[in-house]
């Protein structure tokens, strides 16, 4: 508690507050690096575009060479998506909670999504006040992180076929009997167009909500500090009015 | 589990001998059984002696709704050669398609080599409908459902050939009109080991049966009740032109230069990559060719539902369920990320329209409010 008290009054002293830590930021730029990485190399897979004769200077091994990449950087999205998993439910603070992908279950957080979906639809002037993500960003999150464990999972199913008995198979096999070989490819390729999406919705978003309310979210992905939006530096007038009112309620 | 016969006392090897097949034919063909096996060389003695110690194992041969590709593909069997594998190795006292006798005479002969509970083999060719109490296929008055629980129930082990008789195959495609279904499913419980492929090889129905002469069981499964050796690797795995995939030289059209060449199938639709069979090593005819070598990509055939799941035969992917065979699943990807980039166009519009409409005043921002 009296952590929290102290927070606070450092927050309203500086105007910011130190949301994502390390590990969050490190995750985040991890996925950018890998999303995209698998989104070029996993599209030459599906649909190779480069048609390579054998004495172009780029040898004989071009898809050999795109699919370890793609395999290779898999690897690695498996091992930033575990450390985020970490993150969110034993190492992180309240802000990389996995509590914040869904905000649906209280009732607090159900009045924010829809506070925040009438913000996007124009019917409200400003999104509610939030320091970690929006509700409507946490909940489009946690779907994000359904997509991520389904394209790991039919990723490893279909990579897992080329070792039949191994590692990869034994763990995955289980999934053609639900879902057909042609199915699972399809599910996987429709997903990576889906990140796709999302991302050009995600950086839309942060793009509107750091202009519109001032309060640092585009730098704070790297940075790992927001400000808080009533003293943000649009309004050094109205801060100096709140100094000299100490007693001012608590803005968090 | 030894096979006995209730009709016949001399051994393989005596008939093989008074058949005036040599001995050199025989190795042969254990060999090439114990390579098929996949089984260490040290097992080549064992499946010689299992094979020429057998007593003719009395097998009958059902066939239901299908095409008669897989007898065909039977029939087309070198090792051991059709006369060989029909008349001495395996003792086909049923067989329609290809036994001389006909009507009351035929289902005697059924009926005299099924008699004895578990003394049997049955393969099982042609799927099994059950729409309408099986009416769809009845032989001698009696549906194929009636026939195949009575045969397939009191036989010793059940081997379907062929995808038809294994999953319902091409009759169970959607709408699957007579609601065909595969052996295992309309007889639950029994012994059951699927054979899929249109058609199946008879090198694998060979080899399975000499699995079963050696060592008394089937030989190991898959998730789909297919043997391992025969449907434990990938066609892609094992492609000839593996090669020209992993170097990215892909046909891109029937007759390029790319395809004369012999180049990989991939952009053609073959789904090698999704279908696990041991075609490339086994090959067809004789060892002659298989699909992917005559340039024909491999179509999945060995595939549960290979039919509703494998098409379009000639794209990489199936066809996004729900919206028209003209969509590609690439160009729908591109229709949501394109429909998402534009919505934002627009509300990134709209916000620019509102900002200056109603200007931001930083004051009035409602802090309370959380």
């Amino acid at each position: 508690m009296s952590v929290q008290v102290a927070e606070e009054k450092s927050i309203e002293k500086t105007g910011r507050v130190y949301i994502w830590e390390i590990p969050v930021r490190l995750t985040h730029w991890t996925n950018v690096a890998c999303i995209i990485i698998l989104s070029f190399t996993g599209y030459y897979i599906g649909n190779p575009y480069i048609s390579v004769s054998p004495r172009e200077f780029y040898g004989t091994y071009f898809m050999g060479l795109m699919r370890f990449i793609h395999m290779a950087t898999a690897y690695i999205f498996v091992g930033s998506l575990v450390v985020r998993t970490y993150w969110a439910f034993i190492g992180g603070n309240q802000w990389a909670s996995w509590r914040a992908l869904v905000p649906f279950f209280t009732p607090e957080g159900r009045g924010k999504l829809l506070n925040t979906i009438l913000y996007y639809f124009f019917l409200r002037r400003h999104p509610p006040t939030t320091l970690g993500h929006n509700a409507l960003a946490g909940f489009t999150y946690g779907f994000i992180v359904l997509l991520y464990f389904t394209q790991v999972l039919t990723g490893f199913a279909l990579y897992g076929q080329s070792d039949p008995g191994g590692l990869w198979w034994n763990l995955t096999s289980w999934l053609f009997i639900f879902v057909s070989n042609q199915m699972v490819r399809l599910i996987h390729h429709l997903v990576m167009w889906l990140l796709i999406a999302f991302a050009v919705h995600h950086v839309y978003s942060a793009w509107l909500v750091d202009t519109e309310e001032a309060n640092g979210l585009m730098s704070s992905i790297f940075s790992g500090w927001k400000f808080i939006v009533p003293e943000s530096s649009e309004s050094k007038a109205k801060q100096k009015v709140s100094h000299q009112q100490p007693d001012k309620p608590g803005e968090k | 589990m030894k096979i006995t016969s209730t009709k016949e006392s001399s051994t393989l090897a005596d008939l093989l001998t008074k058949k005036g097949v040599s001995r050199r034919d025989f190795l042969k063909f254990c060999s090439a059984m114990t390579a098929t096996l996949a089984l260490p060389v040290n097992y080549f003695e064992r499946v010689v002696k299992a094979v020429e110690q057998t007593k003719k194992p009395v097998l009958v041969w059902l066939e239901f709704q299908d095409c008669a590709g897989n007898t065909e593909s039977l029939l087309r069997a070198s090792t051991p050669s059709i006369s060989e594998v029909v008349l001495d190795v395996l003792s086909v006292d049923y067989h329609e398609t290809i036994m001389s006798a006909a009507g009351r005479q035929a289902e005697e002969a059924l009926a005299m080599a099924t008699a004895e509970p578990g003394s049997y083999l049955v393969v099982v060719e042609g799927s099994i409908p059950t729409k309408d109490r099986g009416v769809y296929c009845t032989i001698g008055g009696r549906t194929a459902l009636d026939i195949a629980q009575e045969i397939c129930g009191n036989a010793m082990a059940t081997i379907t050939c062929g995808t038809c008789s294994a999953y319902g195959g091409i009759p169970a495609a959607a709408p699957n009109p007579t609601g065909a279904i595969g052996v295992a499913e309309a007889v639950p419980g029994i012994t059951v080991i699927n054979l899929p492929g249109c058609p199946m090889n008879v090198t694998n129905l060979t080899a399975t049966v000499v699995h079963f002469l050696t060592f008394g069981q089937l030989p190991l499964t898959d998730n789909f009740g297919r043997p391992l050796f025969a449907y434990g690797s990938r066609i892609h795995d094992d492609c000839e032109r593996r090669a020209h995939f992993d170097a990215g030289q892909f046909v891109e059209a029937w007759g390029d230069e790319a395809h004369r060449a012999g180049w990989c199938l991939y952009k053609m639709g073959c789904k090698g990559p999704a279908t696990s069979h041991n075609c490339p090593v086994t090959r067809w005819n004789d060892q002659t060719n298989w699909p992917i070598g005559a340039g024909h990509g491999c179509v999945g055939c060995s595939e549960p539902n290979f039919w509703d799941t494998m098409t379009p035969i000639y794209r990489r992917l199936p066809n996004v369920p729900g919206l028209s065979v003209e969509w590609t699943a690439d160009q729908v990807g591109m229709v949501v990320a394109g429909a998402v980039a534009g919505g934002f166009a627009l509300h990134g519009l709209g916000s620019f329209i509102r900002n200056r409409v109603e200007p931001i005043e930083r004051t009035e921002v409602e802090v309370g409010e959380e």
